[in-house]
């Protein structure tokens, strides 16, 4: 929970004098940074190294002399400068400071016994080092109705308030969300949100954080614990792959909180709520600690419920059910979907198994709601300072970041607004970079090539994909000014289209721009790490190509698969068709998942066996023949790969529930009952054989992973070697052109949606907002539909009756809908196979009254 | 509750468009809604939240600063009578006194009719004519009790109307001012700003002259 400044390199080295000894500091630097950084700490209440300094609350005063005699002065609004004297250690200096201290406290409950920051709180802490031990104030307090909450989670004790400005700064500077402000005025100032509108920001958990006294206090955590009775560990949040660094803080076996760690590269001590409180799924209701199965049959007529089993028999129900695959069909008869939650230590275990062991290539960690694995692994990547770097241009081809990826929407959004980064956005529709972006372009699906073709080429300069003219002609200048270094962001924009022509749009850009990075936008936790491991067809661990694998793995491994095999959606299709035997879910629900729902379910209908290995039972678990319990985030060691490819190093902080094991370890006793020994006993010792085999993360040891001073984690090699899988030119996707009934459909996501893990946990269930059927107004009136008004949307896979709503941000001719909302499944309406699904819309007939509706006008 | 009527939100976008940023328009908003509904209505300035382009809860924090706005439902004539030292010596409190005792009402309340709230001020810069007292911010010099009780007859029988209008509206005739005038001001981003804002480029704060 450090909040010390980052380390800078001095370019422009100015001499001052800190409290009598002479130090070189960066010219311009704050002085309040500069004497932290040279070992002098100025207490502070309302500066915070990653927002702009306001100088609120007076506390940092210390004595300067800047050539026109020695004063107090704001060391967080000043500015270092050539022969400074500063003084913070004198009598005017230590008077002031009591003197703002008194003032602070005269409205101050000092209710420490029962406030939740006691034990923690600068304010506490700075009265006993800089305060005057006594008060003269003798009369009544201020008094307000405590707590009020101004949001889901976050409580606020306007007491206890020292209007420091933090949060609301917080809200408004870095979260983009000011819905909380200072509201009255003098004494009765006070932090207020407007009436009954919450402060429903995705970031509101940082503000308890940063509070530096407790008025803001989280609603999860409040009266659960006190700072001393935490055990501490430093990891990585794995609720999304931005990889942010988290404490996880735990008490009797427990996991309570999750704070922000400032790491310079990733988070800058920011996270988002999600993943804040997802740890509370850890202790939910339905939490697996035992293997369940059904008796010792594999799959009957009669489908009996889940009942508890031994491990020794779920492993041998699983360890049959594989080999009457392999006896059946060979290798191909197995196939495994899911594998991004793991570590990257459980992936390499589960793809030496499968591909070491088993043989079978058909294994995909992305469940056909990502992009190719060829573009993570067959081209450079970037980290997020890249992208972020000040002055440059992003180009954004994703789903909106805001909903998959908080922190790097924060980092994004923090680069545009005030480093001067110029980001191009072409998203599905109008979303949370849009207000920032310097060009936003929301080409219609299916349209994304040629968008980006007419942005390289320039040229005819009509409107294409439906963007003007002008904003094609505006991303064309700003990507002509680059130097050719340009950070490509890509991700899924809309699970309802082909991923071709993201394949093809980065193909067209990589070959325009010759210093093209990627830094992938895909969200499941250590999504990145599984592709480098090797969790998608034709890939060995380093980013390998099957197809070109080197002697190493032949001969550490016992096998390797035959030729490539399949992704999610030709697994599903082949499952579908009668054609795996055994299919294994890695923490992974297809039936909620993956976008084609109808596809999913005669997948899972068609295998004979389905094994799982997860958490929770789920929509997909349940028809499992055996499932086995994994150990969670917090209950394992190991690390994680995130979106840059950085290896981050995740500790244990709890133990598992039951006699839930880490995923690796489930790897090797399978790899045992199946009579092989995968030869993998510990985290450290699969790292080092990572190490030793993967091109990809060969300097990279676990000594230096686990020195503290590394905990930013260290990136893998993130450019291509020989042998590497590479990224081809796509033909172009064919897709018809668009008729005047049809309209194109885009399925986006949302942070909070009806996902296994948000459901689980107490703060984030109930958010997810229900769909409504989002077009553009100008495509009212041609379809006849009014805005609030009921349709009914319809595909040739199915159809429903939903709202319609009106949003300038939805390309027309399109129509847009959100993935797993708690009111509508669009995966009904998706065929996963279409390049681009197309969707019928009729206004429903109003009828006055109650009574039945007459179906499509 | 009332939200902006069209020909308000008419005349918003007309005075937002005299200023070089939307947001600067804000205040003038405020009083626009206040003259509407005599007080600010949720709805209204949730209407200019979205006419200036911030939030409802910057707009809040905002008006609710100020002192002359009302974040409830007020009377018809707002009496504010001064008890800063000036009118104190020469009978403020008393007056007020007598003012609580005529309406039968605390200062910050208003009468069940509707048609007065009361409240006591500090100085309104009349202290030449003390004691004083405005009525919707209207002054009344040296005013007795008897005055007090005139001025309240006059209100109440619509003797005053002429001079004095409904709370909120600051004048009658809304100032004409010519298409194309605007608040003729740098816009912001081209501001020089203090020095410390500029946080990304020390070298400007260089050019300060500490050096020299
Ligand atoms: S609530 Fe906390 S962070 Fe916000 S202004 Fe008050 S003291 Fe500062
Ligand atoms: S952005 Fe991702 S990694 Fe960071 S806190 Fe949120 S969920 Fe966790
Ligand atoms: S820390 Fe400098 S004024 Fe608050
Ligand atoms: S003291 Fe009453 S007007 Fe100045």
């Amino acid at each position: 929970m450090s909040e010390a400044p980052a380390d800078i390199e001095i370019t422009d080295p100015v001499t001052i004098t800190l409290d009598g000894r002479q130090v070189v500091v960066q010219r311009g630097a704050l002085l309040i940074d500069a004497c932290e950084r040279n070992g002098v700490y100025i207490p502070r209440f309302c500066y915070h190294p990653r927002m702009r300094p306001v100088g609120m609350c007076r506390m940092c005063l210390v004595e300067v002399d800047t050539g026109r005699g020695a004063s107090l002065q704001p060391s967080c609004m000043l500015q270092c400068s050539s022969d400074m004297v500063v003084d913070t250690q004198s009598d005017k200096t230590r008077k002031a400071q009591e003197g703002v201290l008194e003032f602070l406290l005269l409205n101050h409950p000092l209710d420490c016994p029962v406030c939740d920051r006691g034990g923690e709180c600068p304010l506490q802490d700075q009265t006993v080092g800089y305060g005057p031990g006594e008060t003269r104030f003798v009369d009544e307090k201020r008094h307000y109705e405590k707590p009020i909450a101004i949001s889901r989670t976050v409580l606020l004790d306007r007491e206890r308030c020292i209007l420091c400005d933090r949060c609301t700064r917080f809200a408004k500077e870095v979260a983009g969300d000011p819905l909380i402000d200072f509201q009255d005025r003098g004494s009765r100032t006070q932090v207020n949100t407007f009436p009954n509108q919450p402060f429903a920001s995705y970031f509101s958990g940082n503000t308890v954080q940063i509070c530096p006294v407790g008025a803001l206090t989280a609603e999860p955590y409040r009266f659960k614990a006190r700072p001393w009775d935490l055990e501490i560990v430093e990891s990585s949040c794995t609720t999304c792959s931005v990889g942010c660094r988290v404490t996880i803080q735990s008490s009797r076996n427990q996991v309570l909180r999750c704070l922000g760690v400032d790491s310079d590269p990733v988070n800058w001590g920011w996270l988002c709520d999600k993943g804040r409180y997802g740890v509370e799924a850890l202790n939910a209701e339905g939490r697996l600690g035992v293997p369940l199965g059904r008796g010792r049959s594999v799959k009957t007529d009669d489908e009996t419920a889940l009942e508890e089993v031994s491990w020794a028999g779920a492993l041998r129900t699983a360890a049959d059910a594989i080999t009457s695959a392999l006896d059946r069909r060979g290798p191909e008869g197995v196939a495994v979907i899911g594998g991004a939650r793991l570590t990257n230590e459980a992936q390499y275990a589960w793809v030496k198994l499968l591909k070491g062991v088993i043989g079978t290539d058909n294994l995909d960690a992305q469940l056909g709601d990502g992009i190719p694995a060829e573009i993570v692994l067959g081209l450079p990547l970037a980290t997020i300072d890249d992208a972020c770097r000040p002055g440059s241009t992003t180009v954004v081809v994703s789903g909106d970041p805001k909903e998959e990826l908080p922190i790097l929407y924060l980092r994004l959004r923090h680069a545009a607004v005030q480093d001067g980064v110029n980001l191009i956005e072409i998203g599905p529709k109008a979303g949370g970079l849009t207000p920032y972006a310097t060009v936003a372009m929301h080409p219609l699906p299916g349209e994304l090539a040629d968008l980006v073709r007419a942005v390289v080429g320039g040229g005819a300069g009509g409107a294409v994909a439906g963007v003007d003219p002008a904003s094609i002609e505006r991303a064309r200048s700003l990507l002509a000014d680059t130097d050719g270094e340009m950070t490509l962001v890509v991700g899924r924009r809309s699970l309802s289209e082909d991923t071709g022509f993201t394949a093809d749009a980065v193909s067209v850009l990589v070959s325009a721009y010759d210093k093209v990075r990627i830094l992938p936008a895909l969200r499941r936790a250590n999504v990145l790490g599984a592709l480098t491991m090797g969790m998608a067809p034709g890939v060995l661990p380093g980013r390998v190509a099957l197809a070109a694998a080197p002697d190493a793995y032949s001969t550490r491994w016992p096998a390797l698969p035959a030729g490539r095999g399949l992704d999610t959606t030709g697994i599903l299709t082949a499952a579908a068709e009668g054609r795996i035997d055994t299919l294994i879910l890695l923490g992974a629900d297809p039936l909620t998942d993956f976008p084609d729902r109808d596809l999913a379910e005669r997948a899972l209908a068609g295998a004979r066996n389905v094994i799982a290995v997860d958490q929770f039972v789920n929509d997909s678990v349940r028809l499992a023949e055996v499932v086995l319990p994994a150990a969670g985030f917090a209950e394992c060691a190991g690390t994680t790969t995130n979106i840059e490819g950085r290896i981050l190093k995740l500790e244990q902080s709890t133990t598992p529930p039951g006699t839930a094991r880490p995923d690796w370890m489930i790897a090797a006793e399978l790899a045992a009952e199946l009579g092989s020994d995968l030869g993998l006993d510990s985290v450290e010792q699969i790292w080092k054989e990572i190490a030793e085999l993967s091109p990809s993360h060969v300097d990279l040891t676990w000594e230096m992973l686990s020195d503290p001073q590394n905990r930013d984690g260290l990136v893998a090699r993130g450019d291509p070697l020989p042998g590497s899988v590479r990224f081809e030119a796509p033909e172009p996707t064919a897709h018809r052109a668009l008729d005047s009934y049809s309209l194109r459909l885009v399925a986006t996501r949302k942070l909070y949606d009806e996902g296994t893990m948000v459901g689980r946990c107490r703060s984030c269930a109930g958010l997810a907002e229900e769909t409504a059927l989002a077009m553009n107004p100008h495509d009212f009136e041609r379809l006849g539909v009014e805005d609030g008004g009921r349709v009914t949307v319809s595909s040739k896979r199915g159809s429903t009756v939903i709202e319609a709503r009106g949003e300038a941000g939805v390309p027309r001719n399109s129509v847009a809908l959100v993935v797993n909302a708690p009111n509508f499944d669009v995966g009904t309406l998706i065929d996963a196979n279409d390049a681009v699904n197309e969707v019928r819309v009729e206004a429903l007939q109003s009828v006055a009254g109650e009574t039945g509706s007459e179906g499509g006008s | 509750m009332p939200r902006l009527t069209p020909e308000n939100v008419r005349r918003a976008k007309e005075i937002i468009s005299r200023y070089p940023r939307p947001r600067s328009a804000l205040i003038p908003l405020l009083h626009l809604a206040q003259e509407q509904d005599g007080w600010l209505t949720e709805d209204a300035m949730e209407d200019v939240a979205e006419l200036v382009g911030v939030t409802p809860a910057q707009v809040i924090g905002t008006a609710s600063f100020y002192e002359m706005f009302k974040m409830e439902p007020v009377g018809r004539y707002v009496i504010n009578v001064c008890t800063n030292i000036s009118c104190l010596l020469l009978g403020g409190e008393t007056l007020l006194q007598h003012a609580e005792a005529t309406l039968g009402i605390k200062p910050g309340s208003t009468t069940e009719d509707g048609l007065f709230t009361l409240e006591d001020v500090e100085c309104v810069a009349a202290c030449t004519e003390a004691p004083c007292l405005q009525v919707n911010y209207r002054y009344f010099y040296r005013v007795t009790n008897d005055d007090f009780d005139r001025i309240l007859a006059d209100l109440r029988d619509g003797d005053l109307s002429r001079d004095i209008p409904e709370h909120g509206i600051l004048s009658r005739v809304p100032q004409r001012i010519p298409t194309g005038k605007v608040a003729n001001i740098t816009p912001p981003e081209d501001q020089r700003v203090p020095v410390w804002i500029e946080r990304a480029a020390p070298d400007k704060a260089a050019a300060g002259g500490d050096e020299a």
